[in-house]
């Protein structure tokens, strides 16, 4: 059998190796993350954080895992943990449940109003979290996926998280407008709650403090994307500006 | 922007992403702090995204983004010294320098801030001004220790 690698994370073809999830021996290339070989074979977790194509940091904690041989068992992030030869996985033994709950816990303490958190919780049959919510308005739940976003695929790095824990934000560089924003509005478009404002009006987007012109078709007339995001992509392929300034339906 | 100032600091490494750290270290013990002119400049020589080190500079306590005071004056609060009355000699030094902790006075001679733990809980309660300790520290010697720092 020819294996078909579809990990972002997995570069270059490596040895395959068996390991047990939930007591199912089963191959997975070695080094492949545990949620990447899990879900390949049909296992179910949930996460908040990943995206297959985005770096694996585990930000949200609710992919855990409960590895080892019992009694010396532990819990581990499966988006960042390796695929090893011989290893034992549980993806829903009580240990994983309880700490899976304890995770929804404390990020319905901290965003109780985002859906995605609530449908994950309500699933897990929580409805409340025994924690104090500082900000009941807040949505953010710093899964990094904006961040990751512009720094990985959209390649400016116009915002990082800033601060620590329990001021910690994502922000732009002094809280100023972002010299970097090309305005693009990936990291809008990824954020799972939408807690990233932007509006587009009149021609205008909106974003991280910055207004971005957007550039009209030069055939059709309808705006295609804000003129500094089409100079970038301009900038990357070494294309005259221009080459962009006709939407794709137009080409 | 004092350029010549900056550029003694960035020729002393060689422009690495991975020289960001002891670069901020440098600026904000000549500066007292990290300047945001200059930390463009750093972003630039560096190669690494402004956005980058606005993470790396809010995130670790060493480093300020507004002027710091000539002294630093750090309050342990760490288990033993909470208990041996570390609370008691931060309002001491709050009291006498007319600031509250996280703060630098207006003459700009001191800056106050509390830390988790100074190491030296034998001598608790421990304060730190600069890179001396005071070990076994009473409210009453407050002022003395002060009165050694202001000119």
């Amino acid at each position: 059998m020819v294996w078909k690698i579809t990990d972002e994370t997995f570069e270059t073809i490596t040895e395959e190796v068996i390991l047990s999830i939930d007591g199912i021996s089963l191959r997975a290339p070695q080094g492949q993350s545990l949620l990447m070989a899990a879900r390949h074979h049909g296992f179910d977790i949930p996460t908040l954080c990943h995206h297959s194509d985005l770096p694996s940091e585990g930000n949200c904690r609710l992919c855990l895992v409960e590895i080892g041989e019992h009694p010396r068992t532990r819990l581990v992030n499966s988006c960042t943990y390796p695929v090893e030869a011989g290893l034992l996985v549980q993806t829903a033994s009580e240990k994983v449940l309880q700490g899976r709950r304890m995770v929804l816990e404390l990020l319905l303490a901290r965003c109780p109003k985002a859906k995605i958190v609530q449908d994950l919780a309500a699933q897990m049959g929580i409805y409340e979290s025994r924690f104090k919510t500082d900000d009941p308005e807040e949505l953010c739940i710093l899964c990094g996926l904006c961040v990751r976003a512009c720094r990985e695929v959209v390649g400016v790095s116009a915002i990082s998280m800033a601060h620590r824990t329990p001021g910690k934000l994502v922000a732009t560089p002094f809280l100023e407008a972002a010299e970097a924003c090309i305005g693009c509005g990936s990291c809008a478009f990824i954020c799972p709650t939408g807690v990233i404002p932007y509006t587009e009006k009149d021609g205008v987007r909106t974003i991280w403090g910055r207004d971005f012109p957007l550039q009209p078709c030069n055939v059709c007339g309808n705006f295609i994307a804000p003129t500094a995001q089409l100079e970038h992509w301009a900038k990357i392929t070494g294309d005259p500006v221009e080459h962009y300034f006709v939407c794709k339906d137009c080409r | 922007m004092d350029q010549e100032r900056l550029d003694t600091i960035l020729s002393r490494y060689e422009g690495d992403a991975a020289d960001l750290i002891p670069v901020l270290q440098d600026i904000q013990d000549q500066y007292s702090y990290l300047p945001k002119d200059e930390l463009k400049v750093v972003a630039q020589k560096l190669n690494v995204p402004l956005t980058r080190i606005f993470s790396v500079a809010t995130f670790y306590k060493m480093f300020s983004l507004i002027p710091k005071g000539r002294h630093q004056i750090r309050v342990c609060l760490g288990t033993t010294c909470h208990l041996r009355g570390g609370p008691r000699l931060m309002e001491s030094f709050s009291h006498r320098l007319g600031v509250e902790p996280g703060y630098t006075t207006k003459d700009m001679q001191f800056s106050l801030e509390t830390v988790g733990c100074l190491g030296s809980c034998a001598q608790a309660p421990v304060a730190m001004i600069d890179d001396k300790y005071f070990g076994r520290l009473a409210t009453d010697k407050v002022p003395k220790i002060l009165k050694l720092y202001k000119n």
